[in-house]
């Protein structure tokens, strides 16, 4: 059975006939233990659907339903039952310790004093547990770093019990490793715990790898949903992509850094090495040659044994001990210009 | 149990037992004046505290409490005109302002504090808590300016009437007066009690309050119209009691380190107690022929108090409330 439902749901701002439609027409279905990530550009409405699924914003029509309740329709208490929310704003929140801000929590579960009982202690431990927080649970919030608020704040919204969390770019703040590392705890929450997990972001890369179904809201049109493979595969990823003026690579799973190629190389190998001499060699704005067509002036062998590269440019045959001689003599070549990079981001 | 007339230790705790003092009007300026002193120092202190912590919680601003947010001045104007408008009514009840107006200055009281409460919450969704304290403190000027002129229009007893009142002071208020300002604290302080959870919710602020299950427009009710209740019946009976608001919460975070309201708010009341306590205290010490005013004692004992705090807590930590 479906957990979440989005019933021809459209999203945006104002009210009849002034109102601004951000995204139209959504129906999409997710089940308990589920990750989702929903991808898309700055201002594509994201933050507009994440509010709107969470209940904090009334959708323009349709209906937003968890276990069958109507998230707009029931009252405050029932829904923080229900649905938690991780934000984007800074939490401010003074003198308070890690466990009184996990504590706060099992709000929706408590009494009119907010005081906690052995059971919902034994939830606000397990959730700080389960989301390795342990560090930072005796010291104030105030004392905290970004990427620390962040994690306290999961404990949060996970000791809620909630049956969705909904999550706004939480790994915004935190470094490569700690974005991989946020992720793959994300991933283990929603399985261990059964909770569904609605992520909005901007890592491409993770979001494909770690997803169950990606949410795909371009700046125009409507939204695209799907397995992350499904996307790829029927080109719906590069389409979105496209529109907003960058590739998709379908092979790599990730972005185009450089604009297409202006000339091409004949790469001669096999092998790890040869995957990443391709990369150097798109890095020099020079593609590699596909094998149809006129062999290009450009050939570039991979040697046997870690005995570097060797190649011929015109006719003129040299050799490279490593990638960066290699791209050296490459931009030094006619036909091959400096890199067009392009920040993809 | 301090003031101009020297009643010895002795006398006092022999009186409380239940005893006769040796010289009877030892016995009647205890019950009459200095008992009732006392307890009201003790509750509007509480009460000033907890109408402080409530609006600087909800406000999430360290400077909120009755007096910046123009609550005070809204209640001194209210006072202002029930006092001028008694020439209106008659000159008998003016005479008898100390018994019968009590009432109209506490309906005075409370509609001008309200009235600026209620502009404050209607703006208050739409502007920074920074531009909703530059308004309060505008509305409370502006108040103020209003003292001035409804006062140009009084008789020179009204004008000494309202000016004594303005001094502030907890030795106004009497036996007959506690069955109007005690229901109305207990409500408010009951009040201050019941909404720790809310409180400690809003913390997160407003939007995070909400998805945690908290209905957010009547939280803001209760604290809100709970800072009235208990900030207007103080002003109308004591006058504008400045500071004790503002310091107290101020107190309490620093010296229990904490901004969990359901330990904040017990020492909020227990500390504004105290502080009214000490303060009444100085003001009648028996200096001869002078005592400070009330809120130039309130300024002393808190303004350093405050420094302490703030100094302690690095980067003014608690601060944020």
């Amino acid at each position: 059975m479906s957990m979440l439902q989005l019933i021809d749901l459209s999203v945006g701002y104002g009210r009849g006939e002034r109102a601004t439609v951000v995204a139209s027409g959504i129906d999409r279905r997710l089940h308990a233990g589920e990750l989702v990530c929903l991808l898309g550009p700055n201002g594509a409405g994201k933050s507009t659907l994440m509010r709107t699924v969470a209940g904090m914003q009334a959708p323009l029509r349709g209906r937003v339903l968890i276990d069958d309740g109507d998230v707009h329709a029931m009252d405050a208490r029932e829904r923080a039952k229900l649905l938690s929310v991780v934000l984007t704003d800074r939490v401010e929140a003074g003198l308070l310790t890690g466990y009184a801000l996990v504590g706060l929590g099992r709000y929706p579960h408590t009494g009119w004093s907010g005081k906690l009982s052995d059971r919902d202690w034994e939830v606000v431990e397990a959730c700080i547990d389960r989301t390795g927080a342990r560090d930072l649970a005796h010291r104030h919030v105030s004392d905290l770093s970004d990427g620390e608020r962040q994690r306290i704040m999961l404990a949060r919204a996970l000791a809620q019990e909630p049956r969705l969390m909904v999550l706004d770019e939480i790994t915004a703040f935190l470094d490569l490793p700690r974005r991989v590392d946020a992720m793959r705890l994300l991933r283990r929450l929603a399985r261990d715990t059964g909770t569904a997990i609605l992520l909005s972001t901007h890592d491409l890369d993770l979001a494909l790898k770690a997803a169950d179904q990606v949410w795909l809201l371009p700046s125009e049109g409507p939204m695209v949903a799907g397995a992350p493979e499904d996307l790829v595969l029927s080109g719906a990823f590069a389409a979105v992509f496209e529109s907003e003026g960058v590739e998709f690579d379908a092979r790599l799973g990730s972005f185009q850094l450089h604009r297409r190629s202006i000339a091409e190389v004949e790469l001669v190998g096999g092998g790890l090495v040869r995957e990443w001499t391709a990369r150097a060699i798109e890095r020099q704005g020079l593609g590699i040659w596909g094998g149809l067509g006129a062999t290009p002036g450009i050939r570039v062998e991979v040697l046997d044994n870690g005995g570097g590269w060797e190649l011929e440019i015109a006719g003129v045959r040299g050799r490279a001990s490593s990638l960066a001689d290699l791209a050296e003599r490459l931009r030094g070549a006619d036909g091959a210009r400096d890199a067009d990079v392009e920040e993809a981001r | 149990m301090i003031g101009s007339v020297h009643v010895p230790a002795g006398e006092v705790v022999r009186y409380f037992l239940g005893g006769e003092t040796t010289a009877p009007a030892w016995a009647t300026i205890l019950r009459e004046l200095r008992l009732p002193r006392a307890l009201t120092a003790l509750i509007c202190g509480a009460a000033l505290g907890a109408a402080g912590l409530q609006l600087q919680t909800l406000f999430r601003n360290p400077l909120a409490g009755p007096w910046a947010l123009g609550l005070t001045a809204g209640a001194q104007l209210g006072v202002a005109i029930v006092v001028a408008t008694g020439s209106v009514v008659g000159s008998e009840f003016l005479r008898r302002i100390a018994f019968v107006s009590d009432l109209g200055m506490v309906a005075g009281a409370f509609l001008g504090s309200g009235t600026v409460m209620f502009i404050i919450a209607v703006v208050s969704r739409r502007v920074s808590t920074i531009t909703l304290l530059v308004l309060g403190l505008m509305l409370g000027f502006f108040a103020q300016g209003m003292v001035s002129v409804v006062l140009h229009f009084t008789t020179e007893t009204q004008g000494r009437v309202f000016a004594s009142w303005n001094d502030g002071s907890f030795a106004g208020v009497h036996w007959e007066h506690f069955p109007v300002l005690l229901p109305l604290l207990a409500i408010g302080l009951l009040g201050a009690l019941s909404i720790v959870k809310p409180l400690n919710a809003l913390l997160l602020g407003e939007r995070y309050a909400a998805t945690l299950g908290l209905s957010v427009e009547r939280a803001r009710l209760m604290a809100l119209g709970g800072a009235v209740l208990l900030a207007a019946p103080v002003t109308a009976y004591c006058g504008p009691v400045l500071f004790i608001g503002l310091i107290v919460p101020h107190m309490a975070r620093g010296l229990l380190n904490t901004s969990d309201h359901r330990v904040l708010m017990p020492a909020v009341l227990l500390m504004g107690s105290l502080l009214g306590l000490s303060a009444d205290f100085v003001v009648h010490l028996p200096w001869e022929r002078h005592f400070l005013h009330l809120n130039a004692v309130n300024a002393l004992i808190g303004a350093p108090v405050v420094i302490w705090v703030v100094l302690r807590n690095r980067q003014m930590r608690s601060m944020a409330v």
